[in-house]
């Protein structure tokens, strides 16, 4: 790990909630985070069939602001910012020179300003990197991620359970990844935005540290008669892996790029962006690519697990990324690297366990959303 | 009080002679700590064929949860006997009959002896300084 360091977890401003629920805390990202309140696949199933609450705030929060402030995110971001409506969200990346990401992340334009949602883990390369390449550019960059808590309310039941406790936004005309400002609980001016990592209908706030407590027990309250749970972090790996959404640390990371991971939408080769870090190395990849990323299912024991060997007509020539047992699918789904020249539709694939073979299946990814498919 | 007719392992394996034979399987600490309390939170378990070859320390097969994959590790060097092939498809007998039904692997052993590993006493001695 990277940014691995010998000082003490940090608490999220929930910290005390999650216990009081008898989560089951762990080290994610340099945080305490509940990995779960009650069995995983119970956590995903309750986020498909009703609705869940996440707390996030271990997560970057970035606001950048300043006249240059697009020129500047252009420079060090995969995707086209000028190019994003007022009011709207993008997936980005920031890569180095070599094409290899630093971190993903989230671009919420504003008029005045834009705000930026990083991985917990990175949020202290990220703001090194953005803070290394602001020569020439009239910008000011601000950590938020200790002033601002972030939660997530994801499933079906969402904008009934929060929309109450909103007022001057309304969620059900709030497009997916477009954002707004409303009073929540009583809170003036908060930013609420329609993303999630779940392939679920659903929501992301971010709230003063002090205040969250009382916005996450009032939304608890809230979504009780709608079947609300507290989700942990599990449960959302599994979650954002059938939604066939990438992870730091396993579909990119410093040796796999954005092109081969299938972020593509994520990059922008228009000339009108100029010159980024990390445009001629990724340039070069699309034009000759040697890796895909696949979707995998296997009906057998095994769960695919990242490392593991995949074997395509009898010979192991790539690795699985990320896997876990789909509630949704009722099978073991993974993503897996395999070389691009791969024909999926021929092609007999396996999982390969220190040798031994399991059978498998190629899967169209995503495996399940209700957003994107 | 954990059973005090065998020994226990620093990574939560119990070893109880047997005859010729030392029967292993793993502590009601080690099924909580992967289930996390839930029975369906084990998913699989990998045991080995009798007659292979297995060391003290090293590992003789896997157990995975919903989200981990975790090493059984042999407490005594020798050969495998028996396997408890019926856990595989019953992972829920680890969790209410870890010390009898749950056995794992019996192995027949260069030397018989477990004085090299922790006692009842001992392992919860152990569990405590790793609390926290």
């Amino acid at each position: 790990m990277q940014t691995a360091s010998t000082a003490a977890p940090k608490r999220t401003p929930l910290h005390d909630v999650h216990v009081a629920l008898s989560a089951k805390m762990v080290e994610f990202g340099g945080w305490y985070m509940p990995v779960q309140y009650g069995p995983i696949l119970d956590e995903v199933r309750t986020v498909r069939t009703t609705a869940g609450l996440f707390d996030l705030s271990h997560m970057g929060r970035v606001l950048v602001r300043g006249k240059d402030r697009i020129a500047y995110l252009d420079r060090i971001c995969t995707n086209f910012v000028a190019k994003i409506p007022q009011d709207a969200i993008r997936y980005s990346l920031f890569c180095k020179e070599n094409g290899m990401p630093i971190d993903d992340l989230l671009v919420y334009k504003g008029a005045e300003e834009v705000f930026l949602c990083v991985n917990a883990s990175n949020t202290g390369v990220d703001l090194a990197w953005m803070r290394q390449h602001t020569a020439g550019f009239e910008v000011t960059i601000e950590d938020q991620t200790d002033a601002l808590a972030m939660i997530a309310i994801q499933g079906q039941t969402s904008t009934q359970i929060l929309q109450p406790l909103v007022q001057g936004l309304e969620l059900a005309k709030l497009g997916y990844y477009k954002f707004g400002f409303g009073t929540v609980c009583g809170i003036a001016n908060m930013r609420v935005s329609r993303t999630g990592y779940t392939g679920e209908l659903g929501y992301e706030l971010y709230i003063p540290r002090a205040q969250v407590t009382a916005v996450w027990q009032a939304v608890m309250q809230a979504g009780e008669a709608h079947g609300l749970k507290p989700i942990g972090l599990g449960a959302r790996d599994t979650l954002r892996l059938e939604a066939g959404m990438p992870l730091y640390g396993h579909e990119i990371d410093a040796n796999h790029d954005p092109l081969s991971a299938g972020l593509a939408f994520g990059v922008s080769f228009a000339p009108e962006k100029g010159e980024w870090i990390g445009k001629s190395a990724l340039q070069a990849i699309a034009a000759a690519p040697q890796w895909k990323l696949v979707g995998i299912t296997t009906t057998g024991p095994r769960v695919p697990r990242q490392g593991y060997g995949i074997a395509i007509n009898g010979m192991v020539v790539g690795e699985i990324a990320s896997g876990s047992i789909s509630p949704m699918l009722n099978t073991n789904i993974g993503t897996a690297f395999v070389p691009a020249s791969v024909d999926e539709a021929h092609a007999k694939v396996e999982l390969d366990i220190k040798g031994k073979r399991q059978e498998a299946s190629f899967c169209a990814l995503p495996f399940f959303s209700r957003t994107r498919k | 009080m954990r059973p005090n007719d065998r020994r226990y392992t620093q990574t939560h394996e119990w070893a109880k002679l047997e005859g010729d034979n030392v029967v292993v399987g793993i502590t009601d600490f080690a099924v909580q700590a992967l289930s996390n309390g839930n029975v369906d939170d084990l998913v699989y378990c990998d045991l080995p064929e009798a007659g292979r070859a297995v060391e003290a320390g090293q590992t003789f097969g896997e157990i995975e949860s919903v989200k981990a994959v975790s090493d059984l590790n042999a407490p005594v060097t020798g050969e495998v006997a028996d396997v408890n092939a019926a856990i595989e498809d019953h992972l829920e007998v680890l969790s209410k009959d870890p010390w009898g039904a749950g056995w794992m692997i019996k192995i027949k052993p260069g030397a018989k002896s477990l004085d090299h590993l922790m006692d009842a006493a001992a392992y919860e001695a152990f569990l405590q300084t790793q609390a926290h």
